[in-house]
């Protein structure tokens, strides 16, 4: 299927139509934000049973292949969808990890036998996916795991732990970084990457409460788990170069994720609707200059953000630092998002010091969560500190730090 | 759905992919660092063969129409041209020359071709718009009388000395919004004050017109919406150059961070140093996405709402980042940054005075305010 303007235009009414059939009313709980958020069973049935609406209908995983649960499509149709689902302001679609890092680096660089082994069902939501790279000492510096996988005959005895495994205790997969060599010259060589099984003995996921009192990562335990040596992903040794594939999905540096609605996107727009609801002075809040001041700050900033996406698409514009948009992408909106959110808890008043348990807090305290929610942003998937080093020696090429 | 952030146009056409090559290896072959010291000191501040040379490249004349001997692509076609200036500091009358032709244009319209003609042929303009300090004050105080003799001073009229004509915007009798075409030659030597400006490649004037004769004066209905154009149009330019400026700033930093080593280190790998510098880095493509959108929604005739918009947010933001990066250039480069010799002595000196040019950020975020929000 490729892409004509009338069939986009077409598609663009269906995906509206059906989004407002489809489309689920809110439930008598909190959603999460985004996918970092999952932290009840109740959450996970209800996003669990709309993936599932949403992909039956055809509608997730567009541009994927047919032989593996896709449709086969040209990217913008799921862009469309993607769009809708944000404007119909539906419930994120939550296996991100996945959908957008583990479904794409199959398709890049799996096996046939592994695309076929799960590629469908990530797009069901039949299986969740999680990812073992960050540990418990060592956040950042991903070249340092210490998760040790040792070879015994045709399996791995895996021991460790990870920490901040987003969706861990309901996962059936793991993308797992786990050192399989401890000689290795360069610390890099050392690490192999698996696909590896969670509900198997000696795997234990241990939920974290977060800063917003919920419950939505795990730290996980692996205490003599086995696993089949078919869960290799490339080569023993070569798990460094699949970790910073997956890193460019994660970071959305290279395209290829099977929906981009993991979050639900909060903006401008929902920040301007509060205001409708807030005083200063005794006056609507937007007739105070300095509030109007820190909006306008807000949306120069959003609009450049967006349009400098756009202009990464232009080579003749981008000759000086070729990569830098995009390498930045990660940096620029979620440092924007929290500045949006903290502003939203701001406008408040002395509301903004109530949270979510308080029926008197604004929209049951959305926008203190999505403020403290946005640090999972901020930090995981390389903190805002290691985005602005990459971007200095990757892009700047200064030195390493 | 998104009214708050409106429209995210960016066309880039094959001209300006074009004249953003020309124009990049012209200003790195014309205005090197040793060339832009040169110039500094001298009273022009701009090399008259290298503008010559401008000329016959038709810079002069890419944005009017093909009518008055101009190429007909628009203001969008300068920002590149426009930017490259800026990179290399390179000391022109080009942007005077051209908001001079817009306003005219703009105002006057076709019975003013003698005068588009005279730019687009290579004779320099400028607009003579400030009664003072203030960019957002009314500005008409020279007054023209029925016979086009004009009475008051205009305050630092950008490159003046060489201009040919020189637009001057005052009022009418009637209180009516004017722009008095006056013939450069007209204005006497003593009622010319030169400044001493902060940016030392820049150079401006203040003028006593009183009693000067004006060859036209424009009058009528376009006048108005010419000088808000002309005034957002002036901002859009001075954001382009402050652009080019910061990427080379930048450039110097990146260079300063990669060789200098203090400790036993490189000084880049101090996060302390790199992070600002990434944010320098990020804040040059937010303003340049910006200045190529606003130039994306310009076209001939009266700037749209998202035009203003898109020049107003180009401008504020550029001149922000500008002014940091050249602030944090001289901070980065120590000791020697705090030197005349120190080229960080040439990026701050920029930044102050493309700040203050068509307003600074805070003049913009304030009309950008009831755009975005009371609609």
């Amino acid at each position: 299927m490729s892409a004509t303007d009338t069939s986009l235009q077409n598609f663009q009414a269906d995906i509206d139509k059906w989004m407002l059939e489809n489309v689920p009313k809110k439930p008598g709980f909190l959603l999460p934000l985004t996918f970092l958020e999952v932290g009840t069973e109740q959450q996970l049935d209800f996003l669990r049973e709309w993936q599932h609406k949403l992909w039956s209908a055809g509608f997730l995983g567009m541009h994927w292949p047919t032989e593996y649960g896709g449709q086969g499509a040209d990217p913008a149709y799921q862009g469309i969808v993607d769009k809708a689902l944000g404007a119909h302001n539906a419930p994120i679609i939550f296996n991100t990890i996945g959908l957008n890092w583990t479904g794409p680096l199959l398709l890049d660089v799996g096996t046939e036998e592994d695309r076929k082994r799960y590629i469908k069902n990530i797009l069901t939501g039949d299986e969740i996916w999680c990812q073992g790279f960050s540990e418990p000492d060592h956040g950042s510096d991903l070249g340092n795991v210490q998760t040790r996988a040792v070879r015994d005959g045709e399996e791995f005895i895996v021991n460790g732990s990870k920490i901040w495994t987003t969706l861990g205790n309901y996962a059936d997969h793991m993308i797992l970084l786990a050192r399989t060599d401890t000689s290795t010259a360069r610390k890099y060589d050392g690490l192999s990457f698996f696909l590896a099984p969670m509900k198997v003995a000696g795997v234990e996921a241990r939920p974290i409460r977060k800063v917003t009192g919920e419950y939505g990562f795990n730290e996980t335990f692996f205490t003599d788990a086995r696993i089949p040596e078919s869960c290799l992903l490339g080569d023993e040794g070569g798990g460094w170069r699949m970790a910073m594939k997956t890193l460019e999905y994660e970071r959305g540096v290279i395209a290829g994720q099977a929906s981009a609605h993991s979050m639900q996107s909060i903006g401008l727009e929902d920040l301007m609707d509060a205001m409708h609801d807030f005083e200063r002075d005794g006056a609507p809040i937007l007739e105070d200059a300095m509030i109007r001041d820190e909006l306008v700050k807000l949306a120069i900033e959003a609009k450049a953000n967006s349009i400098s996406d756009r202009r990464a698409g232009i080579p003749a514009l981008n000759t000086d630092y070729p990569f830098g948009i995009a390498l930045s992408n990660k940096y620029r909106h979620t440092e924007y998002a929290r500045r949006l959110k903290m502003m939203g808890a701001h406008v408040q008043g002395a509301q903004g010091a109530l949270f979510m348990d308080d029926d008197k807090a604004y929209m049951g305290g959305f926008w203190q969560r999505a403020y403290f929610a946005n640090f999972g942003t901020t930090i995981g998937g390389g903190t805002t500190q290691i985005q602005a080093n990459i971007i200095g020696e990757h892009v700047l090429g200064l030195p390493k730090s | 759905m998104s009214a708050i952030i409106g429209s995210k146009k960016i066309d880039f056409s094959e001209e300006q992919g074009m004249l953003l090559d020309v124009a990049r290896e012209f200003v790195k072959d014309k205005s090197p660092g040793s060339e832009v010291r040169k110039l500094l000191e001298s009273e022009a501040g701009f090399s008259e063969p290298v503008w010559q040379e401008l000329v016959d490249l038709g810079w002069t004349g890419i944005n009017l129409p093909e009518s008055v001997g101009g190429s007909g692509l628009g203001i969008a076609a300068l920002i590149p041209v426009v930017e490259s200036m800026g990179k290399g500091l390179m000391g022109t009358p080009l942007v005077s020359t051209v908001l001079a032709a817009e306003l005219i244009r703009r105002a006057g319209g076709i019975a003013e071709e003698d005068v588009l003609e005279d730019i687009s042929g290579g004779c320099a303009a400028t607009v003579a718009y400030l009664d003072g300090s203030d960019w957002g004050g009314a500005n008409t105080g020279v007054s023209v009388d029925e016979n086009g003799v004009l009475s008051g001073s205009k305050f630092m009229v950008p490159d003046a000395a060489q201009a040919t004509w020189i637009a001057v915007v005052g009022s009418n009798a009637e209180g009516d919004s004017v722009i008095a075409l006056v013939a450069g030659s007209d204005v006497a030597a003593q009622a010319k004050a030169s400044h001493a400006l902060i940016d030392l490649t820049k150079r401006a004037t203040t003028i006593d017109f009183t009693g000067v004769k004006a060859q036209r004066v424009l009058s009528g209905d376009k006048v108005a919406s010419a000088i808000r154009d002309y005034l957002l149009i002036g901002a859009l330019l001075t954001a382009a150059e402050a652009v080019g400026s910061t990427s080379a700033c930048l450039a110097g930093i990146v260079d300063y961070l990669k060789t200098r080593k203090q400790f036993g280190k490189l000084i880049g790998s101090f996060q302390a140093l790199k992070h600002p510098t990434v944010d320098i880095y990020v804040g040059m493509e937010h303003s340049r996405s910006l200045v190529y959108h606003a130039s994306s929604e310009i076209d001939d005739g009266p700037l749209s709402a998202e035009a203003e918009v898109a020049c107003r947010m180009a401008k504020a933001k550029a001149s922000d980042t500008i002014q940091y990066a050249g602030d944090r250039s001289v901070q980065f480069h120590g000791g020697f940054g705090f030197t005349w010799e120190c080229d960080s002595s040439l990026f701050i000196r920029r930044a102050a005075w493309s700040q203050q040019q068509f307003g600074d950020a805070m003049h913009h975020r304030k009309r950008l305010a009831p755009l975005l929000l009371d609609s």
